[in-house]
């Protein structure tokens, strides 16, 4: 890996026709953001006492956590077991990772009615140790604080020796200098704790994002509702990691017109198939072990839906992945890391909102637009400040022979 | 990227002594539940569905209210209703397949449950089981989750999504100021023409219950509703008609909250869990690093 060069940046636009399209969608998230924030809740979304939690928590919050788990399973298979070749994976999954997290908690302040208390959970004294909610919100806290931390590199490797202030703020030039010296060897020190903290943390958050709603008993619909719940959503969230380091790496070469990292990319998907075998072995025998297949063939919404999550989110993928020559082809790859994405958010989206039955329900739930213009709005600008630092900071290294 | 082992360990000690704080903190409310605490005993075979209760309830509370005749309109029994942000209890009519054929009225509200799934998922402890009986709500706390509203078995706490900025979770307190600061009845209780609603300790109410039910065994089925449903509930109902034909959801005898309480205390209980997968990766590392500098 001599021959790796960053992302040459300069030569790079970054406003392409697409990118201005995705701009747009951001401007309008934050448009509908700025009237939940000054109309409230009821104005602009569909939540009621029936449907307490909506889009916001189903794909910002738990499809959120879910596909930002490539930062924690590169961290394992890069630093922890140090497997060899997956530096050029490390930092764009931290990115995603950072950012996906950081508009998590973006998405939990804008969906909770009293979001200046949110620091609250903080405090001693309002500690809920039994609560899975307590758990999840400590554990995100800590793991986004840890993502920062571990991401600070990238921010030095950026300006060291580099740092040029402009006019009157030269005299500090000197300062910051030594400032990020320092950083750099302090953070070398550390990062090791950091990483394996990082690991952890998202272990305890990704399967108590499952137990949150086993205290829903009787509202999900018994082929989601298992108290392996937890269980479910942290193997699911191994699978969907690497899936997601894949899916977003193929993107990111097409759209920067570099090219696909095929070999890392492929050597990753070998561990998919075994992976998605564990979390479907653990689904089936759950569902043979509560008998809950009698639901799999009654046509109903939730039992199609269980369908989508079987073809999609394993069978597809997993065939695919069977195939040496499938994993060397960039758009089988594509294919299949796109459709154990997209299995994992059908899962998500099952549990937390479609599978989900209120006792008294005289209406469904369906989002109100600003709902959605704020998750799409979200989404967008995650995207937008991806492509600002691998355009601006060393994330992306480039093959050159 | 190496750290010495000791510092390691130090670390790791470290991380452990802060975490085992966290979780030495009381496991469960449940414990220390005053034998004496109070309950409600609602009768159906008495209730007349007057909505004299419902009045009585807006009134104490400073919720919206009307005229105390209004209250007599029938025209409101055409739907089911549920309780709201705006109106903590409603009565509901069923028709009656017992002996008089007439109506079967239920007054619902929070059922104050012994072990409750919403004071459970409460992040930052605003919702609270007080030890006399009532699930009590501290809005200052209140981050506005909502998850209370996601683990009630009953479907009760009531949001307020039209406020903006200080919305809050509504409910039966079981008027907690009147009955246990002041040695009051409950409004609704106070008010209700045909005792159709009684007030006093859980367990007087379960013994006067039972008592009913075999005295008249053809007034009433066999079955005290919230004795045992969710892990019992400090309102109770005994009815001449099967509860699930009446609007009442049919509960395991367990609280939802005891399977997820263990699920998380048997994760982390004194973070053993969590320091153990930290042990390990660590180690993992450690061992990894020799071998790819010795190859």
């Amino acid at each position: 890996m001599n021959n790796t060069a960053t992302l040459s940046y300069e030569k790079q636009r970054f406003f392409t026709p697409g990118v201005w399209i995705i701009t747009c969608l951001a401007a309008l998230g934050l448009l509908s953001l700025f009237a939940r924030f000054i109309f409230g809740l009821g104005a602009v979304t569909n939540l009621d006492d029936q449907y307490p939690w909506g889009i916001w928590i189903a794909i910002d919050v738990a499809c959120g956590v879910a596909l930002a788990a490539g930062g924690f399973m590169t961290a394992f298979i890069a630093h922890i077991v140090h497997g060899k070749g997956y530096k050029s994976i490390i930092r764009p999954a931290l990115l995603t990772a950072t950012l996906g997290y950081t508009f998590v908690a973006l998405g939990v302040l804008t969906d909770l009615g009293r979001y200046y208390n949110m620091w609250h959970i903080l405090l001693p004294k309002y500690w809920s140790p039994n609560s899975a909610l307590f758990e999840v919100g400590m554990c995100v806290a800590s793991y986004v604080t840890v993502l920062y931390i571990e991401f600070l590199p990238i921010v030095v490797d950026r300006f060291k020796g580099k740092v040029n202030l402009p006019g009157m703020l030269k005299t500090f030039n000197g300062f910051f200098e030594r400032l990020l010296k320092i950083l750099d060897v302090s953070l070398k020190k550390v990062m090791t704790i950091f990483i394996i903290l990082g690991v952890v943390l998202s272990c305890m958050h990704q399967s108590s994002l499952g137990t949150l709603m086993v205290l829903a008993s009787a509202k999900i619909h018994p082929l989601w509702q298992t108290p392996i719940l937890p269980l479910l959503f942290l193997l699911s969230a191994f699978v969907v990691g690497f899936a997601m380091v894949i899916f977003e790496s193929l993107i990111t070469s097409r759209s920067f017109h570099l090219k696909p990292e095929i070999s890392v990319l492929s050597r990753l998907s070998r561990f998919i198939p075994i992976l998605l075998i564990i979390y479907f072995g653990a689904k089936v025998i759950d569902m043979v072990s509560r008998n809950t297949y009698l639901y799999l063939f009654d046509g109903s919404l939730e039992s199609n839906m269980y369908w989508f999550e079987i073809i999609i989110g394993f069978l597809i993928p997993f065939i695919i992945l069977m195939f040496e020559k499938y994993r060397n082809n960039p758009t089988w790859l594509f294919i299949a890391a796109a459709s154990v994405v997209f299995g994992v958010v059908i899962n998500r989206l099952n549990v937390y909102l479609i599978g989900y039955t209120p006792l008294y329900a005289d209406k469904p739930y369906f989002p109100a637009l600003p709902e959605i213009a704020v998750t799409v709005g979200f989404i967008s600008l995650i995207i937008l400040l991806y492509r600002f630092f691998a355009l601006n900071f060393p994330v992306i290294e480039e093959m050159e022979n | 990227m190496g750290i010495e082992r000791r510092e390691f360990l130090k670390t790791l000690a470290v991380a452990s002594g802060t975490l085992a704080g966290v979780s030495s903190l009381k496991a469960s409310d449940t414990t220390n539940l005053n034998p004496d605490r109070f309950g409600v005993l609602s009768d159906l075979t008495y209730c007349i569905g007057c909505r004299k209760c419902e009045w009585a309830c807006n009134e104490t509370n400073e919720l919206p209210n009307k005229p105390l005749d209004s209250f007599s309109d029938t025209s409101v029994f055409e739907n089911r209703r549920r309780p709201t942000s705006e109106q903590y209890t409603v009565v509901n009519s069923y028709a009656d397949k017992g002996l008089d054929g007439g109506a079967l009225n239920v007054k619902v509200q929070c059922m104050h449950c012994e072990h409750p799934p919403c004071v459970s998922a409460c992040i930052v402890g605003a919702l609270r089981k007080h030890p006399d009986g009532p699930v009590t709500y501290n809005a200052s706390a209140c981050i506005g989750c909502r998850y209370c509203i996601i683990a009630c078995p009953f479907q009760i706490p009531a949001y307020e999504y039209e406020n903006v900025l200080t919305p809050q979770v509504r409910k039966c307190t079981l008027c907690l100021e009147r009955t246990i600061e002041n040695g009051q009845l409950p409004s609704c209780v106070e008010i209700c023409p045909t005792e159709a609603i009684l007030f006093g300790p859980r367990e007087e109410l379960i013994s006067i219950a039972h008592e009913r039910i075999t005295k008249h065994p053809d007034r009433y089925i066999d079955h005290v509703y919230g004795e045992h449903e969710a892990g019992g509930t400090s309102w109770m109902y005994i009815s001449n008609q099967p509860f699930n034909e009446i609007g009442f959801p049919e509960l395991d005898d367990k609280s939802p909250a005891e399977l997820t309480e263990s699920i998380q205390h048997g994760i982390f209980k004194g973070f053993s869990g969590p320091i153990m997968l930290f042990g390990l990766l660590g180690i993992i590392m450690k061992v990894m690093k020799k071998e790819e500098e010795n190859e």
